[in-house]
């Protein structure tokens, strides 16, 4: 609990940056449960393949180091837009092999979530087997270790007594709010986003409407999983590592935090996620990081059970049985 | 109920094609003459594999030295891939003691899974020396056939508390451990060690598999410790580093066996895990300073494996040697080789070959490591190590 | 669409096995009681002489096969069997059920170190212990709906399995050791004979319980199962399985036509996790030590996966999906560190080409048919003929 006071602004950064991370990822689980009301568990896998592409794209043009100030702002842009490129791509193709054949047959939703299961499974064990081992020169038993660049200078861009906050903290959470903005608008204001909350609202009728359903669908999954690339790019100028299994963690998170802000909902997405990071890192204070997970799948059982569709509850769709 | 046949046989069938395509490389060939099948068990091919590649290479090499004397009796080298799980490796164990009829096991490699393949391979009468199964736990069971060539975690763990009061002289430890079944009680024990010296401690965990350990960061910058001992892995271990001296935090870091790699700097990446202290019962002496048959074993291995011994290849080495004495003296069953193992007594590369009647090594040395750059530098033992 | 004859050969194979289930499907229905009893009688002997050394040879050249047909065919099957009463017959996603298996696990290992009962005793006690486990986490839950409740059983997994952890009464990440077999209950050995020996059973002892042979453990896991196989099934028949097929059709008719819905997915959580919890005791019996990442997220996953490929709902169907998810991982040990990569490859194949499992139950597909419980209206009635002839031309 004294650690908690004593240390309490960088617990809320620490949050803040982390939940910032969760919310970008939950988008795409949202965005694909709106549509689709599919949890498409290989969402974590694509998160994955854009950390190993930022990560490949910084081998690949000569890792550089030590980069700070203006500089890093616009390694992230790019960074951030090989991230999505690499993650929303997947995505698509992910859709286009796992789930599409399974829409025209009409499958449970039960079936999709297997093959998003074996996907998932897929996925990891490819890049842990062979195209890490290929990418990066690595012994093939050393396809499943974490895989670094470090490329980050931090300093710490405000100072204010015990109130510090370091240049990738800063660029983590200023870019996922911006990005949230940016896909709102989207979804909100343009023809696309229009066909996506239609088909959210009611596929039928917005395929008499004139929707091109299988479009929309793409359209979804290449959005959220930019997204997740988005995010990937974040991850990895914080963390400056990834591995095969960097998603799987952090992917349950995520959907957690979809939940809790209500699914299916874009700002819950960032309410949920923002919240989940606080709860994290306030109940390890209080109870030790041990208990992490626990106090959050506590908090998100207390939310549901007050607010059965979570915090802003379904708002891409009429609230559905 | 025709078609759940016709359903298997069609799986069945595929199958069998691609059990076909690999049996290529999975060939157990039984030459002429006679001849001792001696497995090696643990994750070769799992998350983990990178600390049990090693000592299965060290072992391999103890093998073939022995075979290319052209002895009587050869022995064969077969693995057994348990990913270390124990639900893994229990059937493997059995599939070993019943099928296979091998003579002697090498491993199970980690803790975890020795808890439950143990048992079977006591009831199934098969000597096993693990070379890196270090849980304390495993010895009071008072198991005949079990054997370990390397220190368990209590007397790792007391000498690395030992070498953090004296050698380091901290008065403030911060304990942190990956809440795993070797990280856990690793990090108590150091931490009972370190209290009873007088040092003042905290604790905290963390989860390897999450990648923000900024929580437990904020923890240790609020007690500002002179050291941190870490129990845990060094995939998780580098990470936690980087995120410690990102913090701000410029205690000195110590961790144990599992953290003995070079994954360990190059997770915490640049400088930062610089002057870090690694403990460990094991000798990894790639430049063969600590004696002649180090540097011999160095060179051996440096050009079969065209790469330096790592961690616990020179256990798995002495673990085969022990097995090898076994089979130069005339025993070839796995009774009469345990039997032998009671009273073997050689020098080997890591340690002398002796084991106490429950089955621990003899020799009880915990040696320590220095992170400089991303090589790993022997120090010297715990007891009298000292830093600059 | 109007010329089958030019589908791709894969389309094709896959319509002749549903026509051929189908068929079988149709004469199992009106085969005589006679003749289903002949079946059943027939299995049963098949299960008995399942771990002979002749049999196992073949389905299982890498590793032991009588401990592979106990764990982790046999758990897998009889989890199955306990996770298809919650998800294939009440329509509730579970993506937690490994928690109960797990408090199945632990209250073996727990007694029968700490207090010494012996295992039958034990079994008894773990299956009220996880049924009422199943109650408490369904009392607050049961109320949300569909994907809500997914996450909050994911939840309800890894908060026990954390617990576990961080627990020192229970030895915390170390597990509990030396967990004790069930007691010998007879040294009665099979016969030496001819006849057993070409069956390959000679000389076995089914019911000594030691550490080396895995058959005496089959058997008794086969005795579970079978007991839950006929449990499962009575209710389904009753008026219990009735009610839980409307819930999963759907809830809110049910509930007008006055189903208490709430009771009955309460009672469907109890007796998945009642079943889920004797799958724990049994496992742990022959585990000697288990620790708390034995019971991982990917179990319960892969428990889905098992009853979802078999044809959620059906039983024979589940037990062969079971059968397949803990076998083939185990059969092509000789591909090495691919075989995982292969499992999950295998995994999206078959949904995407038999997305209903593959002997599934006969009204879970009349449902889907409707067009009810699939991908959000975005099947066939909507994109179906229209977009499918589209891309057929396409390629």
């Amino acid at each position: 609990m004294n650690t908690l006071f004593s240390q309490f602004w960088p617990y809320t950064i620490d949050g803040l940056s982390l939940g910032a991370i969760y919310a970008l990822v939950a988008l795409g689980y949202t965005m694909v449960y709106g549509v689709l009301r599919l949890i498409n568990f290989a969402h974590s896998e694509i998160f994955m393949i854009g950390t190993f592409g930022v990560l490949g794209a910084l081998h690949l043009f000569g890792m550089p180091s030590n980069v700070g100030g203006f500089a890093l702002v616009g390694l992230v842009l790019a960074l951030a837009v090989v991230g999505g490129v690499a993650s929303g791509g997947s995505a698509v193709i992910l859709e286009y092999v796992a789930y599409r054949p399974l829409r025209r047959n009409n499958a449970s939703r039960l079936a999709a979530l297997i093959s998003a299961i074996g996907a998932s499974l897929f996925l990891q064990q490819l890049f842990a087997r062979l195209v890490i081992p290929q990418a990066f020169g690595l012994p093939k038993e050393k396809g499943a270790l974490p895989v670094q660049g470090h490329f980050v200078r931090r300093t710490d861009v405000i100072h204010i007594g015990g109130f510090e906050l370091s240049n990738d903290r800063l660029i983590v959470i200023v870019g996922a709010v911006l990005m949230m903005v940016l896909l709102d608008l989207f979804v909100n204001r343009t023809k696309l986003g229009r066909g996506i909350r239609a088909t959210a609202q009611d596929p039928e009728t917005a395929v008499l409407m004139g929707v091109n359903i299988d479009r929309i669908v793409t359209a979804t999954f290449a959005l959220g999983g930019a997204m997740a690339g988005v995010a990937a790019a974040l991850y990895m100028l914080r963390f400056e590592e990834t591995k095969f299994d960097v998603g799987f963690l952090l992917g349950i998170k995520a959907f957690t935090a979809a939940v809790l802000g209500g699914i299916g909902n874009l700002r819950g997405s960032l309410i949920g996620g923002i919240v989940l990071g606080l709860i994290e890192m306030y109940g390890s204070a209080v109870f030790g990081s041990e208990w992490q997970n626990v106090v959050a799948f506590s908090v998100l059982v207390l939310v549901l059970m007050f607010r059965p569709t979570g915090i802003l509850g379904e708002s891409l769709q009429q609230a559905r049985a | 109920m025709r078609s759940r046949l016709i359903t298997v046989v069609g799986v069945v069938a595929a199958s069998a094609t691609l059990a076909l395509g690999a049996s290529a490389c999975g060939g157990n060939s039984k030459g002429g003459g006679d001849n001792v099948t001696i497995g090696f068990m643990g994750d070769l091919t799992g998350e983990n594999s990178g600390i049990v590649i090693p000592p299965k290479q060290g072992a391999q090499l103890a093998i073939d030295q022995y075979n290319a004397t052209n002895p009587k009796v050869k022995i064969t080298l077969k693995t057994y891939d348990s990913q270390g799980k124990g639900e893994q490796a229990v059937p493997l164990a059995k599939q070993a003691i019943t099928k296979d009829k091998i003579a002697g096991l090498i491993g199970p490699t980690f803790s975890s899974e020795s808890a439950q393949a143990d048992p079977v391979l006591e009831e199934g009468k098969l000597p096993n020396i693990s070379s890196s199964a270090t849980n304390a736990a495993l010895a009071t069971h008072g198991w005949k056939y079990w054997h370990r060539l390397i220190a368990n975690d209590n007397v790792q763990g007391a000498g690395i508390g030992e070498f953090i009061s004296n050698g380091l002289k901290a008065k403030k430890v911060f304990i942190i451990h990956d809440n795993s079944e070797y990280g856990k009680p690793l990090g108590e024990t150091v931490k009972a060690t370190v209290e009873k010296a007088g040092a003042q401690t905290s604790e905290d965990a963390i989860d390897p598999n999450g990648s923000d350990f900024s929580a437990t960061v904020n923890k240790v910058k609020a007690f500002a410790p002179d050291a941190i001992f870490f129990g845990g892995y060094y995939s998780a271990g580098g990470k936690l580093i980087k995120q410690l001296r990102e913090g701000g935090v410029k205690a000195r870091f110590l961790s144990g066996d599992g953290s003995l790699d070079q994954g360990l700097a190059k997770g915490a990446g640049g400088t930062n895990a610089d002057g870090s202290i690694i403990g460990c019962p094991c000798l990894i002496d790639p430049s063969g300073t600590a004696s002649a048959a180090s540097k011999k074993f160095a060179e051996d291995y440096k050009a079969k494996f065209h790469a330096d011994p790592a961690i616990y290849s020179a256990e798995g080495y002495d673990a085969a040697t022990a097995f090898i004495e076994a089979v130069k003296a005339g025993n070839t069953t796995p009774e009469k080789i345990n039997d032998f193992l009671t009273k073997v007594d050689k020098p080997g590369v890591s340690k002398e070959i002796k084991f106490q009647s429950n089955g621990e090594p003899t020799a009880t040395d915990v040696y320590v490591y220095e992170v400089k750059g991303t090589q790993l530098p022997l120090l010297g033992s715990a007891k009298n190590a000292t830093v600059k | 669409m109007n010329d089958t004859t030019n589908r791709n050969p894969l389309t094709r194979l896959r319509d002749g096995y549903s026509s051929f289930s189908d068929s079988l499907h149709d004469r199992w229905a009106t085969a005589p009681r006679w003749a289903r009893w002949v079946v059943y009688l027939v299995l049963i002997v098949v299960a008995i002489i399942l771990p002979a050394d002749g049999i196992g040879s073949f389905m299982s050249p890498y590793t032991d096969w009588p401990t592979l047909l106990f764990f982790p065919i046999g758990g897998y099957i009889l989890l199955a069997i306990g996770l298809n009463v919650v998800v294939g017959q009440a329509g509730l996603l579970d993506l937690g059920y490994v928690a109960f298996f797990a408090i199945g696990g632990y209250a073996m290992a727990i007694f029968g170190t700490k207090m010494h009962m012996d295992f039958w005793e034990i079994l008894v006690v773990g299956v009220l212990l996880s049924a009422v486990s199943g109650i408490i986490l369904g009392a607050p839950t049961l109320r949300l709906r569909g994907d809500y409740l997914a996450i909050v059983t994911l939840g309800f997994g890894e908060i026990v399995r954390i617990v576990a952890q961080n627990t020192d009464y229970i030895g915390g990440p170390n597990g509990i050791g030396g967990i004790p077999h069930p007691p010998t209950l007879t040294e009665w050995t099979v016969p030496d004979n001819g006849f057993f020996d070409a069956i390959g059973l000679g000389g076995v002892q089914p019911f000594k319980y030691g550490a080396l042979d895995g058959k005496p453990y089959y058997y008794l896991m086969l005795l579970v199962i079978v007991l839950a196989i006929i449990f499962s099934k009575r209710l389904e028949n009753s008026r219990v399985g009735r009610a839980w097929a409307s819930i999963r059709e759907d809830e809110d008719a049910a509930e007008l036509m006055g189903v208490p819905t709430f009771k009955f997915k309460l009672a469907a959580f109890a007796i998945g996790a009642a079943i889920g919890g004797a799958g724990g005791v049994v496992y742990a019996s022959q585990a000697v030590s288990i620790i708390p990442n034995n019971f991982p997220f990917i179990l319960s996953a892969t428990i889905l996966a098992a009853v979802v490929l078999g044809g959620s709902g059906n039983l024979p169907g589940v037990m062969l999906g079971a059968f397949l998810v803990a076998w083939i991982p185990e059969r092509i040990r000789g591909l090495q560190e691919y075989r995982v990569l292969v499992f999950g490859g295998v995994l999206v194949l078959l949904m995407v080409f038999r997305p209903e499992g593959l002997l599934p139950s006969r009204r879970r597909k009349a449902e889907l048919a409707e067009g009810e419980g699939g991908m959000g209206g975005l099947g066939a009635e909507v994109g179906g003929p229209v977009t499918v002839a589209a891309g057929e031309v396409g390629e």
